[in-house]
């Protein structure tokens, strides 16, 4: 096949996500997965309280954006993140680079690099 | 009978009832998602179960005429004699069966209302054995006492004109005490309320009907009717304001959770009061009730380490005994003849019956209250294992989940 197959993982904070969705569909990535997520990293935590008691909220809402590339290059792809997420902040997030060994599409059977096209 | 008053009492009878289905929905969003069904069943089994009791002997325990000064007898048992045919005792107006519902909605609401010290962690076989024997052991004798014809309290002269004793009292200090005897949940620490939009909706069914039940504890609409309806909208309204306003001033962040836990301490305060005081002292009952149950749900729990999970002493115990003390403060006889003058009007007497009236009440509910949950150890845990607790009642008690939040 020769082809390099790549899983780019996105957690971050949930606004902006659709312009970043928009910018993304621009530069040829059609499909990507997205969950609702919590985590903690560098960011402080914050307070709430219920009838006087408080506690320390650690966790913070957060998405995680999965896309699978392998014609759009992965650089491009950061960038569009790191323009939208970037907020300058702790809290902003990472993303993860993964190497994929295949890719199946589940309605035809195609595989590798033919299964992320969209032409049949 | 009255026609006009047998057509109020109708109203607030169904008022009175429609408390117990909000105490439900008032509790169900304060507790974790897999408890909730199981929080609203520690407030519906009691409209099953004590209503029936009720019929059979509770209400000839807690208003028959023939007892003593502690309880009633068996003389009105499965309503025997009590009919259509008012009863000159309690009121010459309207019907005797319509009184008997009327209480019949308070010896329910009061049992719905314990279940916010036990909430998370009580077995469902264990609660059903509790609030059978309590409310023929505990509620009916308070009951007696207070409003029973030959009651020891009402002889007395103790005030409580709408259930300060009897209803809240009783549920807050037998909440704390199986609160005590439960111990704390095992994941106290990351508890928080799952639906507070429910807890709104609840609290404002439980205030709704407030209006039945202290305004109908007058039994007819008359000069005394309408002070308490007054007394009972801003008491209130004064309790929402006092707890923001501490809470504000302590955390500096106004909750809503807290305006409705005022706006219901307010509520408990004035409910003893709400016939013998004037409206400006209901907005200082209001007001001060608001802020010393934010001190008795915030530092008072937090000292002495029981877990009274949604603040059923913090709110009804400790409510209703400002309540009881306050009424020996404001009361007058300017407002009801029927009543008495508190400390404030020159008189010590009365505050000294309210004190009377209260530790009475906490000691009795609180050994009956023991004695009871006790016994039911004996022969069945009366908590949930290790593991129901985790996965949550609903699932292992009763089979089903309130929310089904994904397609998986």
């Amino acid at each position: 096949m020769g082809e390099t197959l790549t899983k780019i993982e996105i957690v971050t904070r949930p606004n902006k996500f659709e312009q970043f969705k928009q910018e993304l569909a621009k530069i040829g990535v059609s499909g990507i997965t997205v969950s609702d997520v919590k985590g903690t990293g560098l960011q402080k935590g914050f307070v709430e309280t219920y009838r006087g008691v408080k506690r320390e909220i650690t966790l913070h809402d957060r998405i995680k954006i999965e896309i699978v590339v392998c014609e759009v290059p992965v650089h491009e792809v950061i960038e569009v993140a790191r323009k939208f997420f970037n907020t300058g902040q702790p809290g902003d997030g990472k993303v993860f680079i993964h190497e994929l060994s295949n890719v199946i599409k589940i309605r035809t059977g195609e595989e590798g690099h033919d299964a992320l096209k969209n032409d049949k | 009978m009255e026609m006009g008053d047998a057509v109020f009492m109708f109203i607030a009878t169904m008022l009175v009832w429609l408390m117990t289905p909000g105490i439900a929905l008032f509790y169900g969003g304060m507790v974790k998602s897999k408890n909730v069904l199981s929080t609203a069943m520690h407030s519906y089994m009691p409209m099953a179960i004590v209503s029936i009791l009720w019929v059979l002997v509770g209400y000839s325990l807690s208003f028959s005429t023939g007892g003593n000064a502690f309880i009633g007898n068996l003389d009105w048992a499965g309503l025997k004699g009590v009919t259509f045919e008012p009863n000159g005792d309690y009121s010459a107006t309207i019907p005797h069966n319509m009184f008997m519902l009327f209480q019949m909605t308070f010896a329910v609401l009061t049992v719905a209302i314990i279940s916010g010290g036990f909430a998370e962690r009580m077995r469902f076989s264990a609660f059903i054995a509790f609030i059978i024997i309590w409310s023929l052991l505990a509620y009916a004798p308070v009951a007696h006492w207070v409003w029973g014809v030959g009651g020891w309290l009402r002889e007395l002269g103790a005030l409580d004109f709408a259930g300060g004793n009897v209803v809240h009292i009783s549920s807050g200090v037998t909440g704390l005490v199986l609160a005590i005897l439960l111990g704390k949940r095992k994941d106290l620490e990351s508890s928080s309320p799952h639906n507070l939009p429910l807890t709104f909706l609840g609290a404002t069914l439980i205030w709704f009907g407030w209006y039945g039940f202290n305004v109908g504890s007058a039994l007819t609409i008359n000069d005394v009717a309408m002070t308490v309806f007054v007394n009972t909208a801003i008491a209130a309204a004064a309790g929402i304001l006092g707890w923001l306003l501490i809470e504000y001033y302590v955390n500096k962040k106004p909750t809503m959770l807290g305006g409705l836990s005022g706006a219901i301490a307010g509520l408990v305060a004035i409910t003893p009061a709400c016939g013998f005081v004037t409206s400006a002292s209901s907005i200082i009952i209001g007001l001060v009730g608001g802020i010393v149950c934010f001190w008795g749900v915030t530092y008072l729990k937090k000292k002495l380490g029981y877990d009274d999970a949604l603040d059923a002493f913090g709110l009804h115990g400790i409510g209703g005994t400002w309540g009881g003390i306050a009424t020996g403060l404001f009361a007058t006889t300017s407002v009801n003849s029927g009543g008495a003058n508190g400390l404030f009007y020159g008189d010590f007497g009365l505050l000294w019956k309210q004190v009377v009236a209260i530790v009475a009440t906490f000691i009795f509910v609180a050994v009956i209250t023991y004695i009871i949950a006790r016994v039911i150890n004996v022969f069945v845990p009366i908590r949930v294992d290790e593991e129901q607790e985790s996965l949550g009642l609903d699932l292992t008690l009763h089979g089903e989940k309130a929310y089904h939040e994904t397609n998986f």
